[in-house]
């Protein structure tokens, strides 16, 4: 008889020295079915995850594994039982070809050699099956993100997994993408394989799943079929509170023009050309496209970070030349980069140091560091940041995402920029933090700042800009008004130059 | 209950210090007169100029990078600075005609010697990207090649270089008798560097920056932090100490030879290493340095006045590395 679900995780409790995080909770998934867990970051969701993983042992509670009790001491004792998981980090050997990646740890052997051809067709098989368009002799370096995820898909699939995990599967995705992505899962659906999707993006968890966990605080808050929820009715049971304004009030008021960039070409291409735009004062510039848009590359030329081949850029009327981020940062410039852990954070070290490396000039005399200075502005950033942390000697590595960026973002408010720079904001960061990094978006314009703000989230850009301009493989396909735009006219222009 | 938990995880944090006092004991038991003043004052005299080397090297240890090339400069100063400073009435003297020059004309000259040769290191690594391994392998080789040329000339040839101006050998082995008690200059000098590395790492910007790049290189150059400027300063900054450690070592030994120096990168960095400053870059503190310095001394010491034979000693030094390292790994891993 078949069981009627495929896992079931019953009561599982954890505790941690000083939180609950988990609360008996209790999570069931039937087969062929995706099924979403939701819940803002620190809700349990990975806790959740890393249980049925063996990498914590749960205090109390049983998991089954079609209808059998299983306890896993690791991760590898899952995958051999059918239980995987897609990295939101993926954990790719970068230096190696497509098909070592998904056979790596039991390669098929003939005798004392490894069997080349055998993997080869046994990953064309799945490749095949998924609806992947790839050469399994292929560098993984050569690939995109997305592409990397579908290997990750794949090697989960030639595990003959049962139940694939996916967390955050579409955070770095295009929306041609995740349209794919949703096509294999439709595959493994049929496969009667169950999945487990974690993602913060409401109306893909709608779109694609048939079940609906919510979780908040460590627990269980409600199991519904997707075809009884909308995004509302999630995000108010993740944040157990009303949130009947997914964005603030926007009341900035637009200036005058600060930065004129004309022509704007990088050296390396593929890249920017012939990027020409305005940016005002008070004014929230949002950028949209596709991953491979080039997006990053407008802040990173503008930055000093990537070398110009021609164009002007102009602050406040006179032509300036930027050829490091010294240059940029003396020009009024800052930079919120996209990938915070790589780029942003300095994870070891304090919240002070954190917060006061990139001013670090204005608290030097003669080479040395006025540490009181130091230490009143890491007070500031933390206070009108709204940094939740124990104390300014905490290393920012220990916080959450949203507070290491709100960390980051008054990081660059010291440096007094006019012009501010933030690639993927609200990246990895919950619902109720985004709120508070919109509000601060907002009130900085509103102070005057001028703002250039990419993001891959439409109803973010919708949201909280003045203008959206749309890239499009490299060139400006046009600058939308936010008020008059929508979604569709967007896509559009995405498309333009493809 | 939760007592016996924190002191084992004390215990596991200090896990090195642990085996370190655990050999102590073990050789003050073998050994009880280990424990006096006049062996605890040959310890720190010895370790001196090994601090003045190894704060050098741990600043570059913690923005990711190394320096093999080291101990060839401590011998290329030590060199440089005996040949200048022998005694007038010697009578092998490398240069006859020699006036009897003031000890610190030569000493500063050493200095800004090895500063061009660490500035050099510093170029390569940051401006060429060469790998910090790599650079400092091939200066180190350099470096060994120059001072033996330099070594090997007319007219005594390939001769130590002895017969030193009695005032510079004072200037190393002297001492203050303060009522009896006796504190060598070497233990001042090494105290004296150890406060201006402490403040240059504490409380100057190129501190800042030099934990900033070895924390995250590219979130530093995002910053704002000229990351190869700064790189090309701690460099020229650890050649000037091993210049200065190098003439130290001539006078404090009375002699040199193109050999001098030999291996003392690797002691300094075993040093760095069982202080504390991470081989990933970003994390260090100036008194893990001397602290790993002056238990490594003690160590060296303390085996040797209890008779251990010095083969057997660089069993035992290798093994303290490799653990040092182990249990440090750990601390972080189970961080995590």
């Amino acid at each position: 008889m078949q069981n009627k679900y495929l896992l079931e995780m019953i009561n599982i409790s954890k505790q941690f020295p000083g939180v609950k995080a988990l609360d008996k909770v209790t999570l069931r998934v039937r087969p062929g079915t995706v099924h979403a867990l939701v819940g803002e970051n620190g809700a349990g969701k990975s806790t959740l995850m890393k249980c049925l993983f063996g990498i914590y042992h749960p205090d109390e509670g049983e998991i089954y594994l079609d209808g059998r009790k299983v306890k896993f001491l690791n991760a590898r004792q899952a995958l051999d039982n059918g239980v995987s998981m897609v990295h939101q980090e993926l954990n790719l050997v970068r230096q190696r070809n497509i098909m070592d990646n998904i056979w790596l740890g039991r390669y098929p052997q003939s005798g004392l050699f490894i069997d080349e051809k055998r993997m080869y067709e046994e990953t064309k098989k799945i490749f095949d099956e998924l609806d992947i368009d790839l050469d399994p002799r292929e560098k993984v370096s050569k690939l995109s993100v997305s592409q990397m995820q579908m290997i990750e898909i794949a090697k989960a699939v030639s595990y003959n997994s049962k139940i694939i995990v996916m967390d955050e599967p579409t955070s770095s995705l295009t929306e041609k993408e995740v349209a794919h992505l949703f096509k294999i899962i439709k595959a493994l659906k049929q496969k009667g394989v169950g999945i487990i999707y974690i993602s913060h993006k409401m109306d893909e968890i709608l779109e694609i799943s048939d079940d609906v966990t919510v979780m908040r605080d460590g627990k269980w808050i409600d199991t519904k079929p997707a075809s009884e929820l909308d995004i509302d009715t999630i995000i108010k049971m993740m944040v157990g509170r009303d949130l009947t304004h997914r964005f603030p009030e926007k009341d900035n008021k637009i200036g005058d023009v600060i930065l004129r960039v004309s022509n704007l070409t990088a050296k390396r291409q593929p890249s920017i050309k012939d990027v020409s735009f305005e940016l005002r004062r008070g004014e929230i510039l949002g950028v949209a496209g596709l991953v491979g848009s080039k997006r990053t590359d407008i802040v990173e030329a503008l930055f000093g970070l990537r070398e110009i081949e021609k164009g002007d850029i102009e602050v406040n009327g006179k032509s300036i030349k930027i050829s490091n981020p010294r240059d940029a940062i003396k020009n009024g410039f800052a930079l919120v980069t996209e990938e915070r852990r790589s780029t942003g954070i300095f994870g070891m070290l304090d919240i002070k140091f954190n917060s006061t490396i990139a001013n670090i000039n204005s608290y030097c005399k003669f080479g040395v560091v006025d540490d009181k200075r130091c230490q009143k502005d890491t007070q500031w950033v933390i206070d009108s940041m709204r940094v939740k942390t124990p104390s300014q000697k905490t290393a920012i590595g220990t916080l959450s995402g949203g507070n290491q960026q709100k960390v980051i973002i008054g990081r660059w408010l010291l440096t007094e920029p006019d012009i501010l720079m933030l690639d993927e904001p609200t990246r990895g960061i919950d619902v109720g933090a985004k709120y508070e990094i919109y509000q601060l978006i907002i009130d900085l314009a509103k102070k005057g700042k001028a703002i250039i703000m990419i993001s891959s989230e439409m109803p973010e850009l919708l949201g909280v800009t003045d203008r959206i301009m749309v890239m499009s493989n490299g060139y400006l396909a046009g600058i939308v008004e936010t008020k008059k735009t929508n979604q569709e006219e967007i896509m559009r222009l995405a498309a333009k130059y493809l | 209950m939760i007592n016996t938990k924190n002191i084992k995880e004390t215990l596991m944090n200090n896990a090195i210090y642990v085996v370190l006092v655990a050999l102590l004991v073990i050789i003050v038991i073998m050994s009880p007169d280990f424990l006096s003043i006049v062996n605890f004052r040959n310890i720190l005299t010895q370790a001196s100029t090994r601090i003045i080397i190894a704060l050098g090297v741990a600043g570059l240890l913690i923005t990711q990078g190394t320096d093999l090339s080291a101990g060839r400069q401590v011998g290329l100063a030590a060199v440089v600075s005996a040949s200048l400073l022998q005694a007038p009435n010697y009578a092998y003297r490398m240069y006859p005609n020699l006036k009897q020059l003031n000890i610190f004309i030569p000493i500063l000259l050493v200095m800004i010697i090895c500063g061009i040769f660490g500035m050099l290191n510093g170029i390569v690594i940051s401006k060429l990207h060469v790998t910090p391994f790599i650079a400092t392998l091939g200066m180190m080789i350099i470096v060994y090649g120059v001072n033996s040329i330099y070594f090997d000339r007319p007219p005594y040839g390939a001769q130590p270089i002895g017969g030193l101006d009695p005032k510079f050998m004072k200037f190393a082995q002297g001492s203050f008798n303060i009522g009896g008690f006796i504190i060598p200059y070497l233990v001042i000098y090494a105290a004296i560097v150890t406060l201006i590395m402490w403040f240059i790492w504490n409380k100057t910007k190129l501190g800042k920056n030099m934990y900033a790049i070895g924390g995250n290189p590219e979130a530093a150059a995002v910053s704002g932090v000229n990351v190869a400027k700064n790189l090309i300063i701690l460099y020229t900054i650890a050649g000037i100490l091993y210049g200065f450690a190098g003439s130290l070592e001539a006078a404090r030994v009375g002699t040199a030879t193109n050999n001098t120096g030999n291996m003392y990168e690797l002691d300094a960095i075993a040093a760095c290493v069982v202080g504390g400053v991470s081989f990933s870059g970003g994390i260090g503190t100036i008194s893990g340095v001397v602290i790993g310095v002056i238990i490594f001394q003690v160590i060296n010491y303390g085996l040797a006045f209890i008779g251990v034979s010095v083969y057997l000693q660089y069993i035992i030094k290798g093994l303290i590395i490799i653990s040092a390292v182990a249990i440090d790994t750990r601390k972080y891993i189970k961080k995590k």
